[in-house]
């Protein structure tokens, strides 16, 4: 595939299959224009009937529902059906090399469906036993190791919540506004409860040679994705990971094992986890020169740029989810930084000029997605809606312009400037980009 | 007694059970990897050479292969089919506006290309290249990019490792830290922040959320 940012890519894509986007980027205005649930994916649009409301008894209230085990694993009401991941199809040429996106304007709290959990591959999802799955460990170890999954699941366990973000998360972004909506300028990010084995432990099973200083991670999938890790990063809190929001890994997210690289961006995190080799430098891979650098205007690229950035973004209102009604509303998103907590969030209504407070609710945890909320009256006017994120170690979200002001505008990678939403007075909402 | 010691055993509790360790105890878990079975999935390259099997191929060679097993996504040239990504072009651009970042044009060492094939290429039947295809393939790729303009070039474990890459020299480590430290340690604006705000740019008037400004669609 191309670059999801690669404009050859946008500009090829434009001429020629669009249907897939115009249906999902369709969905927010049909919101706006009447109550009914985006009818993408739900056949008939779902519509209210006076019939179910009082004084009238509905017939759910009379009928017996379904017994137990109707469905043996749940699945949401139908009335839920839009609330799915979505792919822009003409941004990358197949599907097996591509990106769908998280629905952050229909998710509230800060754990991400395992469903929902935007997807990532590079060779499309391998489908594993894991009766036959085998993790190696060679290199500049003592004794190299083969485990069974059943070996991994004997080592001493920990949970441990954290945010994963693509580092291309926003990436089209960085010329202007491009895409309307949350989903798609914000998507590549979800927060999830894992459970595995600390790395540290698994390293040591082998026995480390003293000049180890940086291990290979390498996944099982047809992209045989491999990243170099830090050997410091890997004794601190790195993870390998077998189980999400307490079930097994989805196929999607590298059942059976995939690397947990809290505050780190997403590639690292190498998925269908097959191989680690302990070496003594970096191995600079295809995904640590060609892809997951930062192209700066004067032409030098940075590398290794590991840390995603303080960042955060308004899920509600946006243009998939349209302010709807005058009076009471409540604005909502999620804030996170992969170099410790967050501390504070700000909002503006108009486009940066004044800044109040959000309230934040739920857990502030490290490398976490920190949810927050202000309650407003809104009577019509027309808002530009923007947050900024600080975390602990004093790191203020910048603006857009700030950024390319060291960055220039290709460097695809790392883009955690403001947001910003415009409210039009019917709360049709945009994305757009502000001085 | 205050409650607080004890809470703070309870908290160092907590912690010791969060980051279990064995101190230097190994748990006897897992079975030596044999050498044949390291060797069969030891395929990794690094830019020093390490890890290059034995072998050797031509750019003769390679253009046979590349014609036939992967023009028809990356183009005759690999110029890129569609929007399948182009491998070859771009030298000297990555300052441009619309910069195109290529084997040639941005990849910094020549073994990433073996390195990668022998992994992932061709897209759909990986790790299907013997050595020697891969030797050839990745002197055909270097030769479409200018890197090498001997068509006579054989590659192999000897020599691939010595060829130099025009952008070798602009990778630079992460240096956030220093470059965007004005990010941190402000104290933000709070109020009357700038005078006016403007709407420099809309999603919907740059036409990459196509039709958008029509009446919207379901289908
Ligand atoms: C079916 C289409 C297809 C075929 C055939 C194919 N490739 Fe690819 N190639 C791709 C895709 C898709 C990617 C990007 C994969 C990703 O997203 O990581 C790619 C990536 C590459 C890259 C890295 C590009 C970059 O800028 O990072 C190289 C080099 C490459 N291919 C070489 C080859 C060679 C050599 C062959 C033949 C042996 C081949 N490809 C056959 C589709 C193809």
């Amino acid at each position: 595939m191309a670059d999801l940012t690669d404009d050859r890519a946008i500009r090829r894509g434009r001429l020629t299959s669009r249907r897939h986007f115009l249906a999902a980027g369709a969905a927010g205005l049909v919101a706006a224009g009447s109550s009914s649930v985006d009818a993408q994916s739900a056949k008939k649009p779902i519509v209210a009937n006076p019939k179910n409301q009082p004084p009238n008894v509905p017939d759910w209230s009379k009928v017996l529902g379904d017994g137990v085990a109707a469905h043996p694993y749940g699945k949401p009401s139908k009335y839920e059906a839009h609330v799915v991941r979505r792919d822009v199809e003409w941004l990358t040429a197949s599907r097996e090399s591509s990106v769908s996106f998280t629905p952050l304007h229909e998710l509230d709290g800060i754990i991400t469906p395992n469903g929902l959990c935007f997807e990532r591959h590079h060779g499309g999802i391998a489908q594993i036993n894991p009766l036959d799955h085998r993790l190696m460990i060679n290199g500049l170890v003592d004794k190299p190791l083969l485990f069974t999954m059943d070996d991994i699941k004997r080592f001493p366990r920990v949970n441990r919540i954290c945010f994963l973000e693509c580092a291309a998360n926003s990436g089209m972004e960085w010329r202007g506004a491009q895409l309307n909506g949350c989903q798609f300028t914000h998507g590549m990010v979800h927060n999830v409860m894992y459970t595995g084995v600390p790395l540290k432990l698994v390293l040591e099973e082998a026995g480390l040679k003293p000049n180890a200083k940086w291990l290979l991670l390498e996944g099982a999938d047809s992209a045989g994705m491999t990243r170099s890790l830090p050997l410091e990063k890997a004794l601190k809190d790195t993870l390998l990971a077998f189980k999400m929001n307490g079930e097994a890994l989805r196929e999607e997210q590298g059942y059976p094992l995939r690397v947990v690289v809290p505050g780190w961006e997403g590639n690292l995190w190498v998925k269908w986890l097959r191989r680690i080799k302990v070496g003594d430098q970096p191995w600079h891979t295809r995904e640590e020169t060609s892809k997951y650098t930062d192209l700066l205007a004067d032409g030098r690229s940075r590398r290794f740029t590991y840390f995603m950035d303080a960042k955060s973004v308004v899920t509600n209102p946006s243009p998939q989810a349209p302010l709807r009604y005058k009076g009471a509303n409540v604005l909502s998103g999620i804030a996170w930084s992969g170099r410790g907590t967050i501390q504070r969030v700000d909002v503006s209504l108009d486009g940066g000029r004044n800044w109040r407070t959000a309230r934040i609710d739920g857990p502030v945890l490290e490398a976490s997605l920190t949810r927050f909320y202000v309650e407003f009256d809104w009577n019509g006017q027309e808002l530009m809606i923007q947050s900024r994120a600080m975390d602990s170690t004093g790191y203020v979200q910048p603006t857009r312009a700030d950024l390319r002001k060291v960055r220039g505008v290709n460097s695809i990678y790392h883009n955690n400037g403001i947001q910003t939403w415009l409210v039009r007075a019917n709360g049709e909402t945009e994305n757009v980009e502000v001085s | 007694m205050s409650k607080y010691p004890s809470l703070l055993v309870a908290w160092a509790l907590a912690i010791v059970i969060a980051t279990p360790t064995l101190a230097g105890k190994k748990l006897g878990l897992g079975r030596e990897a044999t050498p044949q079975e390291v060797a069969a999935w030891d395929i990794d390259v690094r830019p020093d050479g390490l890890g290059l099997p034995k072998g050797k191929g031509t750019v003769a060679q390679g253009e046979e292969i590349f014609q036939a097993q992967c023009a028809v996504c990356h183009g005759e040239f690999g110029e890129g089919k569609d929007r399948w990504p182009a491998i070859a072009g771009g030298l000297g651009s990555l300052k441009n506006d619309r910069p195109d970042k290529t084997v040639g044009s941005f990849w910094p060492y020549p073994t990433i290309v073996f390195d990668y094939v022998r992994r992932a290429m061709p897209f759909g039947n990986a790790q299907s290249l013997s050595p020697d295809e891969l030797y050839a393939l990745t002197a055909y790729i270097l030769f479409l990019n200018d890197v090498t303009k001997d068509p006579k070039l054989e590659l192999n474990e000897g020599n691939l490792a010595k060829v130099k890459m025009p952008n070798a020299a602009t990778f630079h480590d992460d240096d956030r830290e220093k470059t965007e430290k004005s990010f941190w340690n402000k104290q933000p604006c709070m109020k009357d922040c700038k005078k006016t705000v403007e709407v420099l740019g809309r999603a919907r008037v740059l036409d990459v959320t196509p039709e958008s400004k029509t009446a919207p669609r379901v289908d």
